[in-house]
């Protein structure tokens, strides 16, 4: 069982000064290392199923393109439901128009040809080690180790992590406290019974910490959002709550939410454009919330790999390799698109079937933790061991 | 005291009722549950008989007339859905061979299909795990195999039905091709696992073995069908073994799959993992691994060897309940009939974020305490079973916290129920409490 003292339910039930205190000092990290409490906000958006890269940012000026994808080649730039030009080569799909505007305002980087380290294609395995960030499964997130490389929070206040939804993606699981955040139910116990619960569970190892980490996420958040019952927990609903709770002084600084539905092996045009939507219409919502803090914030959207390049035999594409990620917010050097294209050509495909990876996911995100989250080179370490031959990409934010 | 017919009851079972004395030889108790028939749900509400595929199929298909000619219909196929759902969710509460039910549900897991793929899977789910899960958890696993690929639901959740033989006189003359994602899965969540070291090529040999299998959706006989003319001609070589041209390839293939010690490792890990513990102990794997070998698949005889393995009695209650077991447990210990709380059951599920047969991909839901234990799915717990105590407000707590947890509970818990203000509060801390949260 936990050696973790027992905490008064008092304490568990206002916000919790005693219990951070405890809970932190279990995890001791070397204060001198931690980067100083930095005013800007990462969001991490995983889409599960694989989007299909060449959808999100059809490459229309390859010559090959429109031959490989036939019917499910989108129109080019300027003709009715035609691609959203990003450059003369690029085209965002007609659904991501909140894109495009960031991309307009120098406020979306688009990132080409991109892939983990992985190269076998099961969307199971795949997430797990996009989540974990290292070339095994592991049983922490790479966002969560990297925020052992933040400074603590004042006593009291909320842990810097938060995840939106009723799950805790392996992305956000490990060693660091992290708050969550889920719409409030019409039914709850009177906190007189929670206290009484949570004594019950405090010195359980797996619920005693959840439950502790619970209370006090939503000691916080209902002072913010408010405990209205909100809409039942929608992508989009989700991505405005994240962002007001990240607007706020002595917030979260990093969240994480994920969105499913990509997995898009028939009738491509049809099942895509809702969930490409729903990614639009968050990131708007999101950027809404965030208010003045959009301009310190970036955003990474990523997914486990790309799909096939060529169409398959049901109006859908499979399995596949390289693909797209975005990296947008006030804070990144936008506009324009990042890759360096392999081409579309027989010759130049992976295996025949998939897009040539030519950039490493984790240069990406290894640049968020440094040049954004400015941790420390160690702490980057922690996030992504086994990566010393992948650079940070140079370039990616603003000053 | 002999602690072993409780944990049996939990650890095996769905939890216990008080109405159902618990058994005094636990082995025999078990065993028992999986001699003779299956005793299925009964029929969803407003059916005699249990609705098969062609009735589901014929619902969904007046169901698209009907919005075709215009109007505001309400979802048929949905209704049938949940009522299907409301109905297993039921006999859960209420069955007697509780074991027999958590091995329909391990494997209903593992052979996925979701509701979220819509009205071509939720038109055939309750069939589904009827004809293709239930006849065969007692059987062998190639049979059970066997009838879930060629089952319709798998066959559209996996998208096979639109799978096309590229060399085929149909994909010759439409220009369409394979669609890998049923070949996929079956190699790796269905049988192998990616441990088994298998490749691109293999992934698209067996797409190409399986293409010709369809669904008949309007026409009789309703169901699945095998149109010639969609399969790729040609011998396949999966795995180095050679399969000829036609349909027999499939069950040949099939067969040779279920019987590879790769799939009786990955089978015995997934066991071990559900009934024992979230990191399954080595020897009990190759153990559950072996009776596979031995047996030939026989699934009776892996469903006897579990509770004979030591590690499934010694701690007691290392796995958490998962949602679903959740909320059946704490009806049962309340003694709810399964008609009263169906519906409760079923929009719990969605509150707890594991709606009934809804996982979100086609691994199925998890088996690991960690990922149903974010803090907030932690306290949502908390919240619904303070509003489910509420309606057992006649119950006596004690007896309530002795039927269900009985010497299993620390003398805490027996303090707090003590203590508690109400009869709803007693029952939400019994509920709440860590042993209870566990099997």
């Amino acid at each position: 069982m936990s050696h973790l003292p027992k905490i008064g339910r008092r304490g568990l039930l206002l916000g919790l000064t005693a219990m951070a205190a405890t809970a932190r000092a279990r995890l001791a990290f070397a204060q001198t290392t931690a980067a100083t409490a930095g005013e800007n906000r990462l969001v991490v958006v995983i889409l599960r199923g694989a989007m299909d890269g060449l959808a999100a940012l059809a490459p229309y000026g390859d010559p090959a393109y429109r031959a490989l994808r036939g019917g499910i080649a989108l129109p080019e730039p300027g003709q009715e439901e035609g691609l959203l030009d990003c450059g003369g080569f690029f085209g965002l799909n007609p659904r991501l128009a909140t894109l495009h505007r960031f991309f307009r305002d120098g406020a979306l980087l688009p990132v080409h040809a991109v892939a983990g380290p992985y190269r076998n294609r099961s969307h199971f395995e795949a997430q797990d080690l996009l989540e974990s960030g290292a070339p095994e499964r592991l049983s922490s997130g790479w966002l969560n180790r990297a925020l052992g490389g933040l400074a603590e929070p004042p006593p009291g206040k909320p842990d810097a992590g938060l995840a939106l939804g009723l799950d805790l993606p392996l992305l956000m699981r490990g060693p660091q406290h992290v708050g969550m955040w889920a719409p409030p139910r019409p039914v709850r116990p009177p906190p007189d019974l929670y206290g009484r619960m949570a004594d019950l569970l405090h010195a359980d190892p797996l619920l005693g910490p959840a439950v502790a980490d619970g209370m006090r996420a939503r000691g916080y958040a209902a002072g913010v959002v408010g405990e209205e019952r909100g809409p039942r927990g929608g992508f989009v609903a989700l991505a405005g709550v994240a962002g007001k709770l990240l607007a706020t002084r002595d917030g979260p600084r990093v969240a994480a939410m994920e969105l499913g539905g990509w997995d898009t092996h028939v009738d491509q045009l049809r099942r895509l454009d809702p969930v490409l939507g729903q990614l639009d219409a968050g990131m708007s919502a999101l950027q809404a919330q965030l208010g003045e803090v959009w301009s310190k914030t970036a955003v990474l959207v990523m997914t486990e790999f790309g799909r096939t390049v060529r169409v398959n035999g049901a109006g859908g594409t499979d399995h596949g390799t390289g693909g797209v990620a975005f990296l947008l917010g006030g804070a990144v050097a936008g506009g324009r698109v990042l890759a360096d294209w392999p081409g579309l050509a027989e010759d130049r495909l992976f295996e025949n079937r998939d897009l040539q990876p030519t950039r490493d996911l984790r240069a990406i995100a290894k640049a968020l933790l440094r040049d954004h989250l400015r941790l420390q080179p160690a702490a980057v370490a922690a996030a992504f061991p086994d990566s010393e031959a992948i650079t940070p990409e140079a370039g990616l934010f603003r000053a | 005291m002999d602690t072993r017919p409780l944990q049996a009851a939990i650890r095996f079972g769905l939890g216990p009722r008080p109405d159902q004395p618990l058994p005094s030889d636990p082995l025999a108790w078990l065993d028992a549950q999986l001699d003779g028939k299956d005793i299925p749900p009964p029929p969803p509400e407003g059916f005699e008989t249990p609705p098969g595929v062609g009735e589901g199929y014929r619902i969904w298909r007046e169901l698209t007339e009907a919005r075709r000619a215009g109007g505001m219909v309400p979802d048929t196929v949905w209704s049938l859905y949940r009522a299907e759902a409301i109905s297993a969710l039921s006999w859960r509460v209420e069955t007697p061979a509780p074991y027999r039910e958590r091995l329909v549900d391990f494997w209903t897991n593992h052979f996925t299909v979701s509701r979220r793929a819509g009205h071509r899977v939720t038109s055939v789910q309750g069939a589904y795990v009827r004809e293709a899960i239930r006849p065969h958890v007692t059987g062998r696993f190639a049979d059970m195999l066997v009838a879930v690929i060629r089952h319709p639901a798998m066959l559209s959740y996996l998208d096979q039905a639109s799978s096309i033989g590229p060399n085929s006189p149909a994909g010759r003359k439409r220009g369409r091709g394979l669609n890998e994602n049923l070949a996929r899965e079956l190699l790796e969540l269905h049988t192998l696992s990616p441990a088994a070291g298998y490749t691109q090529a293999d992934v698209v040999q067996c797409a190409r073995l399986l293409t010709g299998w369809g669904i008949e959706r309007s026409k009789e006989p309703v169901g699945t069908v095998f149109r010639p003319a969609n399969h790729e001609p040609g011998p396949k070589t999966v795995l180095g073994r050679r399969f000829e041209e036609g349909p027999e390839a499939t069950e040949a293939l099939l067969r040779f799959l279920a019987d590879h010690p790769a799939t009786q490792k990955h089978l015995a890990t997934k066991l071990v993992r559900h009934f024992v513990a979230d990191d399954p102990p080595p020897e009990a794997v190759s153990r559950i691994a072996g009776v596979l070998r031995d047996t030939g698949g026989d699934l009776r005889a892996v469903a006897m060897a579990l509770p004979r393995l030591l590690a499934a009695w010694a701690p007691p209650f290392s796995k958490l309940r998962n949602p679903v077991d959740l909320i059946t447990a704490v009806f049962r210990a309340g003694g709810a009939s399964g008609a009263s709380i169906g519906v409760a059951a079923f929009n719990a599920c969605d509150l707890l974020n594991q709606p009934f047969w809804a996982a979100l991909q086609p691994n199925g839901w998890p088996d690991e305490a960690a990922e149903w234990l974010g803090p907030e799915a932690a306290m949502q717990r908390l919240d619904w079973v303070y509003d489910a105590a509420g309606r057992f407000g006649r119950l006596e707590p004690m007896q309530v916290l002795e039927a269900s947890l009985g010497p299993l509970a620390p003398s805490e818990t027996y303090q707090a129920v003590r203590r508690a203000g109400s009869t709803r509060e007693a029952l939400a801390l019994i509920f709440a409490s860590p042993e209870f949260q566990r099997r």
